[in-house]
């Protein structure tokens, strides 16, 4: 990245704002009640986390750049105009008070799609250089090493030899013409390898070809939640590589929510084409299964279970259905929390938030919200669908002192395999 | 002004001949903007629907939701009113209905005036409150402009100098028809330059907001 400026900041805002942003800006009238979708502020009561509010500085070069009454208005020297304070004052409120969860577009009365906003806000606030050092750091190491952790190939594949010797199942690698290709995020591979051991039984049981890709194995993408197109395209183009080197039919997206995000919904216009090949979430794959009986299940989760809806696979990725559909096949007692599916609260550390260290007192003070949800659904398990939710769930559980084991549905399916093939 | 027969004809002639020609220009100019900045073309490969859900999210977000209720009661409660009274006023005045009639060749039924009456003042009430409401919530104190007051005294005005004039609350009946039609010129001309613009625009915002999030598989 060349070295970032003010001014690109503010040619990156002129850049991102198009007819939906203007229409969102010009129907704004200050009701404030996207504050009352936003875990920030409900739970700190701090006004400057209302939603709209971390918009002002893309707001202000709108009114400058786009509208009459803007133009006339700094051709008198009148009006307010963005300044470098206006990027130092809005940096937190942009990255460590916004987890892109999208609740506030949902209830807007004037329809303000405000998380699409805040998503492309971001890109001006790289262009200008003010961005979380945590966040920085992890997107380096995704360009430089291949994955925001810093997982490398090798680690993986002392993953895969520690799964197929525990389960006598081969992981395929770089198979070409596979019909799957699942992706993982770092997190999956070092903190809970349980994904993959799950997905080759899965497979089999199924009786489906896959491979993974030994160029292209990261989903997780950290230029999105950055807010860096150029980082996100570079990230996302190996994958795109891979796939298309494999020939396969489908990429399958991790639980990882921002990463299903960056693949199915922003990848093809990052690389300004539509991909050969198709996308679905692992749970839309698995859903599928079940439907067309290639996997059943024995057995069922005795104690009551609940399920957190992770923000970028229900609200912003439309799989709402298939998770539900699932816990019914392998849980005795599923109930839903309060404002479960679309309208479910987030975790507080989605959007970037969670490699973020300087957010960390504040994620765990909104994580009261979720403590809450959890409680009113009076379940003992918790199950979700991203490895991120998954760890942030666990340190928010873990630091509010609650019992309750976290559980990963993709894994929690194949505990509850039926496997019928022998081979 | 020498004297109210004059300051009528002027209000009703010259004055909101202007008034409209501005609130029309502004109104188009400012749509003009909003939609030449155009969007991007989507690559990803759509779940389907987007116009039903532009159009879904258009109608849903008028109707009242309960989390909105609970959790913001006094914005969304007065809100309610407020519009409800105005466009009562507004719409189904018959001295408004028959001067639509004369702008545009429409017409429609009328309500009685003592609807109108009632309309008027829940409106008023409504916007009274919601300017004292503005003032003591946090957030809303913190989020608003000068704009936002502004705007809630020109539109107060436009209501209350009409309730005046149809109930001779001010001598002569003249002055008062004059001083509705002048505040309700006032509001027409910064109408295009302000968020009352949310009139029209608001169509714009939920149409794009729905069809962004059903392309997911998502009705917003």
């Amino acid at each position: 990245m060349s070295k970032p400026t003010f001014e690109k900041g503010y040619n990156a805002f002129k850049k991102e704002i198009d007819a939906p942003v203007a229409s969102f800006f010009s129907s704004c009238v200050h009701c404030g009640i996207c504050a009352e979708a936003c875990l920030f502020y409900t739970e700190t009561g701090d006004p400057k986390y209302t939603p709209i509010y971390k918009l002002e500085p893309m707001r202000k070069v709108w009114a400058q750049e786009y509208t009459l009454a803007g133009k006339l208005r700094s051709a008198l020297g009148l009006g307010r105009k963005l300044t470098e304070d206006d990027f130092k004052e809005w940096e937190e409120l942009v990255y460590d008070s916004c987890t892109l969860c999208g609740r506030c577009s949902m209830v807007c009365p004037v329809g303000n799609d405000i998380v699409y906003m805040v998503r492309k806000a971001r890109e001006a606030f790289v262009a200008a250089g003010y961005i979380p050092a945590g966040m920085v750091g992890a997107a380096t190491r995704a360009v430089k090493i291949g994955s925001p952790m810093g997982v490398r190939l090798k680690a993986l594949e002392a993953q895969i030899s520690h799964i197929e010797e525990e389960t006598g199942l081969k992981i395929p690698m770089d198979v070409e013409g596979a019909e799957y290709m699942p992706l993982l995020s770092s997190m999956e591979i070092i903190n809970f390898p349980e994904y993959l051991s799950a997905l080759a039984r899965i497979f089999r049981e199924a009786d489906a070809t896959w491979t993974l890709c030994s160029e292209a194995f990261e989903a997780t993408n950290s230029g999105i939640q950055l807010g860096s197109a150029d980082i996100a395209r570079e990230l996302l183009q190996r994958v795109v590589d891979g796939a298309e080197k494999l020939k396969v039919k489908t990429v399958v997206g991790p639980e990882c929510g921002h990463a299903f995000w960056a693949l199915r919904w922003e990848g093809p216009n990052l690389i300004e084409r539509p991909y050969p090949f198709q996308v679905q979430h692992i749970l839309e794959l698995l859903d599928r299964f079940r439907a067309e009986g290639r996997i059943e299940t024995k057995g069922e989760i005795k104690e009551r279970v609940t399920f957190h809806d992770p923000c970028q696979i229900v609200r912003k990725g439309g799989v709402l259905e298939q998770p539900r559909n699932l816990l019914n096949m392998i849980a005795a007692d599923f109930a839903e929390m309060p404002d479960h599916g679309k309208m479910n609260w987030c975790c507080g550390g989605g959007g970037g938030v969670s490699s973020n260290e300087r957010a960390d007192e504040l994620r765990i003070k909104v994580f009261a919200l979720k403590k809450r949800q959890i409680e009113a659904s009076g379940a003992e398990t918790l199950v979700t669908a991203c490895a991120n939710c998954r760890l942030m769930l666990e340190d928010g559980i873990d630091e509010y002192q609650m019992e309750m084991p976290v559980i990963g549905l993709t894994e929690a399916v194949a505990d509850h395999l039926l496997e019928r093939r022998k081979d | 002004m020498s004297n109210p027969t004059e300051f009528l004809a002027l209000v009703r002639g010259p004055l909101f001949d202007v008034a409209i020609a501005i609130f029309l220009f502004g109104v188009i100019l400012r749509l003009t903007e909003i939609l030449a900045l155009g969007r991007k073309h989507d690559y990803s490969e759509s779940r389907g629907g987007e116009g039903r859900g532009g159009w879904t999210t258009i109608w849903r977000r008028m109707l009242p939701d309960q989390e909105k209720i609970k959790r913001a009661p006094g914005v969304t409660v007065l809100g309610y009113l407020f519009h409800i009274g105005f466009f009562v006023c507004l719409l189904l005045f018959v001295p408004h209905i028959e001067l639509i009639y004369n702008l545009i060749g429409i017409k429609w039924p009328g309500l009685p005036t003592p609807f109108i009456d009632v309309a008027a003042i829940v409106a008023m009430v409504s916007l009274a409150a919601l300017f004292v409401n503005r003032l003591i919530h946090p957030v809303l104190r913190f989020l608003s402009t000068f704009e936002d007051y502004f705007l809630l005294v020109v539109v107060f005005l436009t209501v209350f100098t009409g309730y005046a004039a149809f109930h001779r609350l001010m001598e002569p009946a003249s002055s008062a028809l004059a001083w509705h039609i002048l505040s309700v010129e006032l509001m027409l001309v910064i109408f295009p330059f302000t968020k009352l613009m949310h009139t029209f625009t608001l169509f714009i915002a939920r149409w794009y907001n729905g069809a962004m999030a059903a392309r997911r598989g998502v009705q917003s």
